[in-house]
């Protein structure tokens, strides 16, 4: 068996598989939160990775009061949001696609008209802004609930129920434009 | 926008509205076409993001993920053991340089002060650029955004 033991920062045996189980009970969501915001696979999992070793140096600071989820996210959100601002150009692969039960491979017409509908969705949602597309990705994609996301954004529910209600309209609004 | 009208609309996407709620979101959309016509809207977009979902990469990432992170940390360690390790020595090689400098007899004494502005002027460059970079970083806008 691989060694457990990873010499610093000075964790406790304990401690360091502790945090190997909430890094693998918090991967998934935390990829496609960073999915859903940078639009990109390689990006993802670089920046959860990084997020995950930022938290594992900071791990003794982790008093328990908040999620591991919540503690994490504000990590991971000052990553992605440093990894748009360097980014030289956009990402162009798709990383949305339809729910299994929704789509019908069936029809070739019907194929191409999904795929349309997946592009123009993937670029009002990259048009949005950072706040409006991270309300969405937590709500529309991650079903997260309110109580969740006002955690996780530290603002009061209402404050989520609102940004989503406007984050919604605005990107009705660009998707018309282009559908 | 009214702000009672949106937390109706969201609890009853989320089907939280009790029977009171239910009555009151009704009788807004009832009376208000401004906020029928929103609800309608809402409920098209809320409708096309159903069906979607973000793409699940393949099994094997995952198995691999806690290796990547594993790796990564073990690789950082290594560096900062490495940089320890190569401070200590060109420390030293530098406090063995300068006394072999001081102490030499043939080099004369116009280059000796030469070498010397040439070694100052390229430690105060240096100097100049790590506090440049400590200052940037500490002045970096998204650095703390929202913590």
């Amino acid at each position: 068996m691989r060694k457990k033991i990873i010499e610093d920062p000075g964790l406790s045996v304990s401690l360091k598989e502790e945090f190997e189980m909430l890094v693998k009970q918090n991967m998934r969501r935390a990829y496609f939160s960073a999915l859903g915001l940078l639009g990109s696979h390689d990006a993802a999992m670089d920046v959860t990775q990084e997020a995950f070793i930022r938290a594992y140096r900071n791990f003794k600071n982790f008093n328990g009061e908040k999620k591991f989820f919540t503690w994490y996210y504000s990590i991971l959100k000052n990553l992605c949001l440093n990894f748009i601002r360097d980014r030289k150009r956009k990402n162009e692969t798709e990383y949305i696609e339809f729910k299994e039960n929704e789509h019908s491979q069936n029809r070739s017409s019907e194929a191409i008209e999904n795929k349309e509908l997946i592009e123009k969705l993937q670029e009002a949602i990259d048009e949005l802004d950072f706040d409006d597309r991270e309300v969405i990705i937590l709500k529309e994609f991650e079903d997260h609930t309110y109580k969740e996301i006002a955690e996780i954004l530290n603002v009061p529910v209402g404050s989520v129920m609102s940004r989503l209600f406007y984050a919604r309209k605005k990107l009705a609004v660009k998707l018309k434009r282009k559908v | 926008m009214n702000e009672r009208f949106i937390i109706l609309q969201e609890k009853y996407f989320d089907e939280e509205l009790n029977a009171e709620e239910k009555a009151e979101f009704k009788n807004i959309l009832e009376t208000n076409n401004d906020l029928q016509k929103e609800f309608e809207e809402q409920k098209r977009i809320k409708e096309v993001l159903r069906k979607m979902k973000l793409k699940n990469p393949s099994r094997e990432v995952w198995d691999s993920y806690w290796m990547g992170i594993y790796n990564r940390i073990e690789r950082g360690i290594a560096w900062v053991v490495i940089s320890i390790g190569a401070l200590i020595f060109f420390g030293y090689a530098s406090y063995e340089m300068v006394n072999a400098f001081i102490n030499d007899t043939q080099t004369p004494p116009l280059a000796k002060f030469g070498i010397t502005l040439l070694i100052f002027g390229a430690l105060i460059l240096i100097f100049s650029l790590i506090r440049e970079k400590i200052f940037t970083s500490k002045r970096d806008k998204y650095k703390e955004v929202q913590r």
